[in-house]
């Protein structure tokens, strides 16, 4: 599904991906841990097409397209879907016209009708379950005034929504509570086929107590350095990241 | 003869030769004022951009007596509903046409509460001239804006309006303000509204272009808010590019008064608005906005000048711009407090959201305030696009033409969530949403036409 080749990325002249090397699955989970400041949320961002970082090297294939040529709203007409570790407040944007837009442009993408009135609000109704949303939420501005909980459940309930093939999460769990992470876990879980794929990224072991990996990444200065199965993730619960730093460094 | 060098004498002439025609039939009272008009005029003149209250917005080079000029013309010949009509049978509201300035009777269908007036100007001023007396030319600054005194040595036209005492006008008053004709032409219109006290009324101007002539308007409208009245007031501008409007709206409000006043510059080609409230009274409140979303070479000068004379007043400004292209935008938000305006709590803000590099705005706040126990706050923004706000739409999916359509809609939506009528605020929504998608259409009003979703305005 994604085939990620040595992928540089900089920012202000500055290099944050150093050669990224990266292969997911229809359905896989693959979660990549890291220090901070390491270009976990860098990667997410040059996946989905943020302009404020430059590509200088390397490729990126997403179901056979060349992903990295593509504008960041066709990335997402075509299954690519992040949730943000800091979503964005929109004030006067409601939540209702902006996921009936998002929903509809995806539709028209694909040359299918737009969804009646009834229809979207059906499904509206039947995701915010799913994600256990407050409903008062999607009748506001998107994310304005919501807790740093809420803006998390929102970017589950978003993806929900949009059903994408292909879905990072960065940091989605961090700052929830515990019951609010077993909702965004158990939204993951559920949305979970055998056609789509995912991508955790996090700092704590925690989250995957509750959504299994099948490879843990650990990335490091902008470069991937060491991948292994789920035990990886509960190594670096106990031992942190020094050793990796330091496995690293020599 | 007092000459200021550079100065443009054409239109005193005109008035000079014109004088009669102007005068004719008119109110005595109405005509009175015009000498002092002359004498204020020959001293201002037009103002140029080097009169400190005109300096973003030089009027000069527009007013001149260059165009047509209609004097004896008291009326429209034609119908107005071979121009301009509502496909809705029963209009909720009280809908009164002016053309070229001038009122267009029977334009009114609807039953008004007892004793409540709506009509023409030249007429009215001559039936009830104890309110021309009392009012007419005591709240504009004749001879203070050399505007307000062209317009007041021209006026013969305009709308009058009189609630009295006690009457509640449920059903909204909207003007609809129509420039058409294939000659160039000047107009200077005058309005009167009197809301005596323990009223109400909703007043629209809805003002509009439907020829490409070009159009140079100057409009003076006075509003007397009597103790513990309530008017809610609205102008939707939405005329060409080739239009230059200067729109004087002054009122006065006396004590427990509530003034809502809401100024939307959908389309114009230069626009020029002096908003004067004076807060008379004690516990007189006023909540005044604006939006103005310009392109091209379109300008927009939004002066407005709020007046604490006295103690326990409330003023709210908000004026929001959208500039494209090379439009260029001007707010100037003057607060004056009076020495004893005690308790007075004055508000204003002016945020821009410019699309280019090319766009200009020249924002100002002007306070003085002479008390010491107020609460007073000011605040003006310049911005640009969120971009963090434009990828996070695009990552779901929405075109970037699409994001940046709902972000200048999400940042005009303040405004528009001003309005108090839900039916307004409603096609204001879809004619801003129109504005930005590059699809207004000159028929496109601010007229309510029966409900929300029967709208069906246009024009031949
Ligand atoms: N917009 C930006 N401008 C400048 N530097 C940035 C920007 N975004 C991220 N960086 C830098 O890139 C590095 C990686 O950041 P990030 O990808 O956010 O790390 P992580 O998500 O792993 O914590 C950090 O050193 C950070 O300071
Ligand atoms: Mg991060």
């Amino acid at each position: 599904m994604l085939k990620i080749k040595d992928l540089h990325a900089k920012i202000d002249g500055k290099e944050i991906l150093r050669g990224i090397n990266l292969e997911v699955k229809a359905g896989e989970i693959h979660a990549i841990m890291g220090p901070n400041g390491s270009g976990k949320s860098t990667l997410a961002a040059v996946l989905t097409g943020n302009e404020a970082f430059e590509v200088n090297e390397g490729a990126v294939e997403f179901n056979g397209q060349d992903l990295l040529d593509m504008a960041p709203e066709d990335r997402a007409r075509e299954g690519l879907f992040l949730s943000f570790q800091y979503p964005v407040e929109i004030p006067g944007v409601s939540m209702t016209n902006f996921m009936r837009t998002a929903l509809n442009e995806q539709k028209k993408h694909k040359g299918e009708d737009p969804l009646s009135a009834s229809d979207f609000l059906k499904l509206m109704r039947d995701r915010k379950k799913l994600v256990d949303i407050d409903s008062d939420l999607t009748n506001r501005s998107v994310n304005e005034g919501f807790s740093g909980g809420e803006k998390k459940k929102n970017e589950i309930f978003q993806m929900a929504m949009l059903d994408p093939k292909l879905a990072i999460l960065d940091e989605t769990d961090s700052g929830l509570d515990i019951d609010a992470l077993r909702i965004v876990a158990n939204g993951v879980n559920k949305l979970k086929r055998s056609d789509n794929a995912t991508i955790l990224i996090t700092h704590y072991q925690r989250l995957l107590d509750y959504i299994e990996p099948d490879y843990v990444h650990v990335l490091y200065k902008g470069r991937i350095v060491k991948s292994a199965g789920k035990e990886l993730a509960r190594e670096l619960e106990e031992k942190g990241y020094d050793w990796i730093k330091k496995e690293f460094e020599e | 003869m007092v000459k200021i060098a550079e100065q443009d004498t054409s239109l005193l002439n005109l008035f000079n030769e014109s004088r009669n025609l102007i005068e004719k039939d008119a109110s005595p009272l109405v005509n009175q004022w015009r000498t002092k008009a002359e004498e204020a005029f020959r001293q201002l003149g037009i103002p140029s951009n080097k009169v400190e209250a005109y300096k973003y917005t030089n009027l000069q080079p527009w007013f001149k007596a260059q165009y047509a000029y209609s004097f004896s013309e008291n009326g429209y010949q034609g119908k107005i509903d071979e121009i301009f009509k509502c496909d809705v049978e029963s209009m909720e509201s009280h809908t009164v046409f002016m053309v070229n300035g001038k009122f267009i009777p029977g334009s009114n269908g609807n039953v008004l509460p007892q004793g409540v007036v709506i009509g023409s100007f030249f007429e009215l001023a001559k039936k009830h001239s104890h309110i021309v007396e009392k009012y007419y030319s005591k709240i504009a600054p004749v001879t203070e804006d050399g505007m307000v005194a062209l317009n007041t040595m021209y006026a013969t036209d305009g709308i009058f309006i009189h609630v009295p005492a006690g009457k509640v006008v449920e059903k909204p008053i909207q003007i609809v303000n129509i420039l058409t004709g294939e000659k160039d032409l000047m107009v200077n219109q005058r309005n009167l509204i009197v809301i005596e006290e323990n009223a109400q009324a909703r007043v629209l101007f809805c003002d509009h272009t439907l020829t490409q002539s070009r159009f140079v308007i100057n409009s003076v409208t006075e509003a007397q808010i009597d103790g513990t009245s309530n008017l809610d007031f609205y102008n939707i501008q939405n005329q060409h590019n080739g239009t230059i409007q200067v729109g004087g709206y002054y009122f006065n409000q006396e004590k427990q008064s509530v003034l809502n006043a809401n100024y939307f510059t959908l389309h114009t080609g230069i626009a020029r608005n002096n908003i004067f409230a004076r807060l008379g009274g004690e516990h007189a409140e006023n909540h005044i906005s604006g939006l103005y979303l310009i392109d091209k070479n379109q300008h927009v000068d939004n002066f407005s000048y709020i007046n604490h004379a006295v103690p326990d007043c409330e003023s709210n400004e908000l004026f929001k711009g959208v500039m494209d292209d090379a439009s260029t935008g001007a707010f100037t938000g003057r607060i004056l407090v009076a020495k004893d305006a005690q308790r007075t709590n004055a508000y204003q803000s002016n945020n821009n959201l410019l699309l280019t590099e090319n766009a200009k705005m020249n924002t100002r706040p002007q306070l003085e305030i002479y008390a010491d126990d107020v609460k007073c706050s000011h605040g003006a923004t310049v911005g640009q696009l969120d971009d963090n706000a434009l990828f996070y739409l695009r990552a779901r999916g929405i075109s970037k033409e699409e994001a940046n359509i709902l972000l200048r809609f999400a940042f005009a939506y303040e405004v528009i969530e001003k309005i108090q009528m839900p039916e307004l605020k409603e096609q204001i929504r879809e004619l801003v949403e129109k504005r930005f998608r590059g699809e207004l259409d000159k028929c496109d009003s601010c007229v309510v036409c029966g409900q929300v979703d029967k709208r069906g305005l246009s024009c031949v």
